[in-house]
């Protein structure tokens, strides 16, 4: 399926500004960084996960440490798709038990992945508190999920969809509003 | 992604990406197996009926617990082919199962043939666990598997294959999966245990033991039937150790390391010297992690199709 | 099929006349009175009370004769009866049937030589019967070769199982010299054979079945040749497959040993590479095997080595078929798609001509079995096969007369159909 872009959410400097927001609100909300971990949804989340974990570390000069989760395990509807999504391997090299976890994900939708997301975090141990952080929340939520640090807040029709983009994979960091081509 | 098979009958025409995406999945499920939960609801809902018509303890248990950690509803259903010599034929038994609306089917059996005639009457998924001297496709898999994870890649990799070839499920699907990953094969064994024509797909083959260690990076070293020396086909299992032994003072003798599978149960002491088998150099317990591994990777990818 | 009876004089009009006797291909039309031919000529006018039938485009040739026919009555009428079976031949142009004595009770005795005779009176072909070699076949004791001739046998076979006691083969050919009928062994060396399924090739290490190779078919033909040379006795080899059996029998003939042999449709049309479907239906004995035997086969026919086209015809019920191939029977039905396989296969790729393939049904194996084959003479019965060579048509179920449909040339595309047969005033519309 082809792909228009239908408008520029946010560029690469916009995009900085937004991390650099929301570590602060993440360390602020969270009451320092002792114990707060942070863990990345593959695949985009992965990178917005580093580049927090990076800022936090700027601001608070202490290391924070970053894991990567694979959900694909864990989603209810990959039988339901023509293709499965590639699985890839769960990467969370420290105990999550008694840690305050922030699970980062570029965009929020349904819920569906945040959900899968949190039984597999729970399956790994028993973490203290979960806090969700997203760089969008684009709305039509089909679970009782909420987010604790969005980005920016940006309504989108269902057909519709938000493509962030990070350089580390996309040579450029964006975030655009795309529609499939009839 | 998908695998382009639909059915895992045999290697024989598995191509290349999809053994590659098997091994990437079954990565990922070997750090599922790693942590304190083993297990992932991947599955949750789906049927696997485990379908055994000879025994088996090893590749039942393997596929039992991958079918656990993935959450699936299993039901066993154990048949001594003899009750099928009674009167039921195969298709019955099929028939009966497939009335049953399950979604996959794991079989084992004592003839070559028939997990593909399950396949082709029953509307499911259906992974063959051995269909008699034909193939075994996972077993080949968490072999290849192991050789990956030991040397980093397949290609261009020696790999021997010593034992009863003609008898073995497993050294038809290795050679299969070996070539169509890029290794070079040969298979050393006693005449009769050479299969007619086995060199008409691209291996080497030799009856010497030494020529076929000295080649080798790894060598998989098949188990000896003891019914064999009974049929007539080997005058003696001491004659065997003698000439086709992987022995201590063989492998002593080699200028290299070299890897040693062996697909279980061990005759310690007849096709392999216990030291050997317990040595710095097998990866035949790796062979059992990964065995779980690349079943779950295997069920996973087939029930998306 | 149709079947009706002729009250009045039959002309055939427009047919072209195949005499595998004279052989001689003409366009002749032939006039049948009460069943026996009245009259052969180029142009024969019809009279009011005449029935015509016009052959425009078809051949006519004698019945054919299967010299290899199981119809598993007594025993096995939940796959065959004599009655169905008869059907299936004449489906296939067949007038003429010898039928194998591996049925339950076999045939090794008067009495169930004498069943057969009476249930095959009720039907349209001749049906006859091949006495055991061994009584029940089991390989020890000679049955009563001499009564048994006398209730109509035209050779002795244990065919399914060989005899494999040199001896007791020794004194059966030996034996056979009183009556002077062949002696049909079935040509497999049971320990060589090692419980193979399918022949021992690429293709059975490929699909990890069990391999009967050649050498265990070469062998016993050649203990067999040279027990018939020592005795001077009649030797007919059944379904040859290999080309080192081709070999053996063609030196075997230059040296005047009284040997004749016959290939089966399948033997010539399929080979191992069939096997890589595991379909049951594949499973014969002896085997499916390589194209290079194959190829030796025909080149047997052409040169008069194999004698004989015969069906081996093997009716098994579907959960005789249905099983994994070990547990599999072996054997396929061949009566009906016989002759859309051999000429596709034979005449159609060039390899044989038309007259050569219907002496090779006909007029040779009469001769094996030493019968009279009636030929286009006048005063003779009328018994014809009726059949267009260049008719394309699909093999499926709805051609099947036999009881049992186990066949892997379902959806086969043949060249070269079976239309009618005529024994004496019944016409047979296929």
């Amino acid at each position: 399926m082809n792909f228009i872009t239908k408008k520029t959410v946010t560029d690469s400097k916009m995009l900085g500004r937004m991390i650099t927001r929301l570590s602060h609100e993440i360390i602020e909300k969270c009451k320092g960084i002792d114990n707060l971990a942070i863990v990345g949804i593959r695949t985009r989340g992965e990178y917005i996960a580093k580049r927090l974990a990076e800022e936090i570390e700027n601001i608070e000069k202490t290391e924070v440490p970053v894991g990567i989760l694979d959900v694909v395990m864990y989603r209810d509807d990959f039988r339901s798709k023509n293709k499965l999504p590639k699985l890839k391997v769960t990467d969370i090299p420290f105990d999550v038990d008694n840690k305050k976890l922030i699970l980062v994900d570029d965009v929020i939708y349904t819920g569906r992945t945040v959900r899968a997301a949190l039984d597999a975090l729970t399956d790994l141990g028993r973490p203290a508190s979960i806090k969700l952080a997203v760089l969008i929340d684009r709305g039509h939520r089909e679970m009782p999920i909420m987010p604790n640090f969005v980005g920016k807040e940006f309504k989108t029709a269902p057909e519709e969809e938000i493509r962030v983009k990070v350089k580390e994979i996309d040579d450029k960091d964006e975030i655009l509003l795309v529609e499939a081509k009839k | 992604m998908s695998l382009s098979i639909e059915n895992l009958l045999g290697l024989e025409d598995v191509p290349q990406a999809d053994i590659n995406q098997i091994f990437d999945a079954a990565f990922s499920f070997r750090e599922v197996l790693e942590r304190p939960v083993k297990k992932v609801p991947t599955l949750k809902g789906t049927t696997v009926v485990n379908l055994f018509f000879e025994p088996s303890t090893r590749t039942k248990n393997s596929f039992a617990l991958a079918e656990k950690r993935l959450s699936a509803d299993t039901v066993n259903f154990s048949a001594a082919s003899s009750s099928l010599q009674k009167g039921e034929s195969l298709k019955d038994t099929i028939q009966n199962l497939c009335a049953m609306k399950i979604d996959l089917v794991v079989m084992r059996h004592p003839t070559p043939g028939s997990v593909k005639m399950l396949a082709d009457f029953v509307n499911a998924v259906i992974i063959n666990a051995g269909d008699g001297t034909h193939e075994h496709p996972t077993q080949a898999l968490l072999d290849i598997m192991s050789l990956k994870e030991k040397f980093g890649q397949v290609q261009d990799l020696n790999v021997a294959i010593i034992g009863d070839i003609k008898h073995s499920r497993v050294a038809l699907s290795n050679i299969y999966g070996l070539k169509t990953m890029g290794a070079n094969v040969m298979l050393c064994a006693p005449p009769p245990f050479m299969p007619v024509s086995v060199e008409d797909l691209d291996v080497k083959v030799t009856y010497n033991v030494d020529e076929a260690l000295e080649f080798a990076d790894a060598v998989n070293v098949l188990r000896i039937q003891k019914e064999r020396q009974a049929s007539g086909l080997i005058p003696s299992l001491r004659e065997y150790r003698n000439r086709f032994g992987i022995t201590l003072e063989r492998v002593a003798s080699l200028q290299k390391p070299i890897t040693i599978l062996h697909p279980g149960p061990m005759n310690r002491q007849v096709e392999i010297d216990s030291a050997i088998a317990d040595g710095e150099n097998a990866i035949i317990l790796d062979q059992v992690l990964n065995g779980v591994a690349v079943r779950m990777a295997v069920l996973f990818l087939l029930s998306g199709s | 099929m149709q079947k009706s009876t002729i009250k009045d004089k039959l002309l055939l009009k427009n047919g072209e006349m195949i005499d595998p006797c004279q052989e001689k291909i003409e366009r002749q039309d032939i006039l049948i009175n009460d069943g026996k031919i009245e009259k052969i000529k180029a142009e024969i006018d019809a009279q009011d009370d005449y029935k015509v039938i016009d052959l425009k485009g078809l051949k006519i040739a004698p019945g054919f004769i299967d010299l290899h026919t199981h119809l598993r009555e007594p025993g096995q009428e939940d796959a065959e009866t004599i009655a169905t079976g008869a059907r299936a031949a004449l489906a296939g142009g067949f007038t003429r049937v010898c039928c194998m004595p591996n049925t339950n009770p076999s045939l090794s005795t008067q009495e169930s030589m004498r069943f057969i005779r009476e249930k095959a009176k009720l039907v349209d072909i001749d049906v006859m019967p091949i006495a055991s070699i061994t009584i029940d076949r089991k390989g020890r004791e000679l049955t009563e070769f001499g009564e048994l001739a006398e209730v109509g046998a035209v050779a002795f076979s244990d065919d399914g199982n060989p005899v494999e006691n040199s001896q007791i083969m020794r004194n059966a050919l030996e034996y056979s010299k009183l009556v002077d009928k062949p002696i049909i062994n079935h040509s497999e060396d049971q320990d060589l054979k090692n419980q193979g399924i399918i022949n021992e090739s690429i293709v059975s290490t490929t699909t990890g079945l069990r391999g009967n190779p050649t050498i265990a078919e070469e062998i016993m033909i050649y203990r067999d040749l040279r027990l018939a040379e020592f005795t001077g006795a009649k030797l007919h080899i059944p379904h040859v497959t290999a080309k080192g059996s081709v070999d053996l029998i063609r030196a075997a003939q230059e040296k005047g040993v009284r040997v004749t042999a016959e290939v089966t449709p399948h033997h010539l049309s399929l080979t191992d590479e069939y096997m890589h479907s595991f379909n049951t239906l594949g499973k014969v004995a002896p085997p499916l095997r390589s194209e290079s035997d194959r190829q030796a086969l025909v080149e047997g026919l052409k040169d008069g080595t194999i004698d004989a086209i015969a069906t081996d015809h093997a009716p098994h019920t579907y959960n005789r078929k249905e099983t994994s191939l070990d547990l599999a029977a072996y054997g396929m039905i061949g009566l009906e798609s016989a002759f859309g396989l051999v000429m596709t296969k034979l005449v159609h790729e060039d390899q044989l001509s038309l007259i050569e393939l219907i002496k090779k049904m006909t007029t040779m194996p009469a001769a094996i079995i030493d019968i009279e084959l009636p030929c286009f003479k006048t005063g003779e019965r009328a018994e014809f096969t009726l059949f267009d060579t260049d008719e394309w048509w699909v093999f499926n179920e709805k051609n099947i007369e036999s009881r049992s449909s186990n066949t892997p040339f379902i959806g086969q595309e043949l060249t070269g159909r079976v239309k009618k047969v005529i024994i004496g005033n019944k016409v047979i519309e296929i």
